[in-house]
């Protein structure tokens, strides 16, 4: 497996939306480098034969009845936000166009 | 009466005794607790165990738990046993009427509309909340150093780590600041911390305490449980969080099992307890190895038979941990966006978007280590990587799946120290992000498959004077093995040291004033 580089980071930084600066694209690189390299390993464990566990006591077609149970009001639900407007979540231009 | 420095050190069972004898009222006893807070939380020289503190709500549940006992009756009569008896909550799980955090700047000042299921068990028990435990943001750490709002200390020594994540918790419980605390497990997080402080920590099977409500790190193996002072206390807090939850999907329809039961009726007469090759001996310190052979060595005589377990994949759980976990933690955290909740930072210059708006706020929101697991799960699940790093790890999470069964085809319990290490120093591993990692090594492969894990006191080292921790693994659904077995084990020890082991742990006035005069 090829090492972790600061370009990757940086690449992952702007996939996670996560601004970071020179410096700390450095430190981090460096720092990953060494965890990856130490989880390696995990690769040659297991053969082709081995399933994959996602959860470790499967539980398959949990359904519940199709009734309407508690939601929240409007009001609640934007308790938290930064900023609303009309009972909605608002934020900055999604698009660049601002 | 009973004096306020005694009342506080009592177990939750006992607590619950004296209330509904009527000996003690839950003002009095919620009182003491909210005093020892203001006495050794605060300040740089504190403990620093709470975020939150609920006095008001506190003392107003434990006044309605008080009234009903005095008028008596139906009412009285079907008070849940801990009616009244106080409880800190880590500050992961949400709560309405007081903020949570997570332990991050990113949800600073931020009430949930809703109170998780745990919440709402401990509500409907009527257990006053004292208020809500640091750990290390969003539960990522082993040390509550990474926490936004600064460390937690160690109530045995001010200058160590109190473990983590749920430092918090632990420490507490341990400082008598809260009989029973809850926390979250997701490689270790309420065992280590107990570890640490000479504190009890139960992780129970995966899915039979409902998640609703705590803040997901990685779904797939995050628990809640609880933390206490005996193995008891930890069964009466079980007893009231457990059973099946709608609200939670992956919540197991089982009902529970007679935890406290199991807990008052321990015999380990002709059980096998498997000792794991692979988790002791090499890389353990010398002290956590002689207090582990000690605790083999008592249940031996109490009639138990010793036998060895080999579980060689667990060599890989580690690293396939720190691949699960942070891929599922990646997918988790998108949602702290500055959009809908919590902090947003506007970019410092050129346009204004909502995606330079989204990586300022969680450049600002997030602190180190949770920057490093985003990118790390980011990578790990990136086109090209996937099925070497997160497929093969899944593959891992098989592997000591089978370990376990091999293993408890020959044993009924497990048995391990739980960290490899005593208390480490502040800031000792602060630059070192893999040898804290390194702590959770025991830890870790019970989150992998699913089964619970117990963490009981087994002394103090040798060479710091620190606690060391004892650890209990039992398969998936049989928790209760693992109080019927920590309950014989605890009284083993106690009847060594001739009490608790934290009647041992200095007086933390002390401790608090030396470290002041310094």
């Amino acid at each position: 497996m090829a090492a972790i580089n600061r370009d990757d980071v940086a690449h992952l930084a702007r996939l996670a939306h996560i601004e970071m600066s020179a410096q700390e694209l450095d430190r981090m690189a460096g720092e990953l480098a060494v965890i990856v390299d130490s989880v390696k390993s995990v690769s040659q464990a297991a053969g082709d034969d081995v399933p994959a566990t996602s959860h470790p006591i499967p539980l398959n077609n949990v359904f519940r009845e199709d009734v309407v149970g508690h939601t929240f009001t409007a009001e609640q639900a934007l308790s938290g936000a930064p900023d609303s407007d009309e009972n909605r979540f608002k934020v900055p231009a999604i698009l660049d166009e601002a | 009466m009973t004096d306020n420095n005694e009342l506080i050190r009592l177990s939750a069972a006992r607590l619950a005794e004296k209330l509904a004898a009527g000996e003690v009222t839950s003002v009095e006893v919620t009182q003491a607790y909210l005093d020892r807070i203001a006495a050794v939380d605060g300040g740089e020289r504190g403990v620093n165990a709470f975020l939150h503190v609920n006095a008001e709500e506190a003392l107003a549940v434990a006044a309605e738990v008080d009234a009903i006992r005095a008028a008596g009756g139906a009412e009285a009569e079907s008070l849940h046993v801990l009616a009244g008896v106080p409880i800190a909550v880590k500050d992961l799980i949400v709560t309405v009427g007081q903020p949570t955090t997570a332990g991050s700047k990113i949800l600073e000042g931020w009430h949930s509309p809703y109170d998780a299921t745990v919440v709402e068990r401990l509500r409907a028990a009527k257990m006053p909340i004292l208020g809500k435990t640091n750990l290390d943001e969003f539960a990522m750490g082993s040390s509550t150093e990474h926490s936004a709002y600064g460390p937690t200390r160690n109530p045995w020594d001010l200058d160590r780590i109190p473990g983590g994540s749920g430092g918090g918790s632990a420490a507490a419980v341990a400082a008598f600041e809260a009989p029973l605390a809850l926390g979250t497990d997701t490689g270790g997080s309420i065992r280590q911390p107990g570890a640490v402080t000479g504190t009890v920590g139960v992780k129970p099977t995966y899915g039979s305490v409902s998640r609703y409500g705590a803040i997901a790190m990685a779904s797939s193996l995050d628990q809640i449980g609880p933390v206490s002072r005996t193995v008891l206390d930890s069964a009466l807090l079980h007893d009231v969080i457990g059973g099946h939850d709608p609200r939670d999907s992956t919540s197991l329809p089982d009902p529970l099992a007679d935890l406290v039961a199991a807990a008052k009726t321990g015999n380990v007469e002709g059980m096998r307890i498997g000792i794991i090759k692979e988790l002791h001996g090499e890389g353990y310190q010398a002290g956590v190895e002689n207090r582990f052979n000690d605790a083999l060595e008592l249940l031996k005589e109490a009639g138990a038979e010793i036998v060895e377990v080999s579980c060689p994949n667990f060599q890989y759980a580690l690293g396939a941990y720190y691949l699960i976990m942070p891929s599922e933690a990646s997918s988790n955290l998108a949602k702290f966006d500055g959009v809908r909740y919590g902090l947003r930072v506007l970019p410092e210059d050129g346009p204004m978007t909502i995606e330079r708006v989204m990586g300022a706020t969680r450049a600002a929101g997030f602190g180190d280590e949770v920057k490093r697991r985003i990118i790390l799960g980011t990578y790990a699940l990136s086109a090209g990587y996937y099925d070497a790093y997160y497929g093969s790890a899944q593959k891992v999470r098989t592997l000591v799946q089978r370990d376990f069964d091999a293993a408890f085809t020959v044993a009924d319990v497990l048995i391990s120290p739980t960290a490899p290490t005593t208390a480490f120093r502040l800031g000792e591993k602060l630059d070192d992000p893999l040898a804290m990692y390194l702590n959770d090594v025991a830890t870790i492969p019970a989150n992998l498959a699913g089964v619970p894990g117990l963490s009981l006191p087994g002394g103090l080292a040798d060479e710091d004077g620190l606690p060391v921790g004892i650890q209990l693994l039992a398969p998936a659904r049989e928790d209760a093995r693992l109080y019927r077995v920590g309950a014989v084990l605890e009284s083993l020890l106690e009847a060594k040291w001739g009490g608790p082991l934290l009647a041992q742990a200095p007086e933390l006035g002390e401790l608090v004033e030396a470290k002041e005069a310094k």
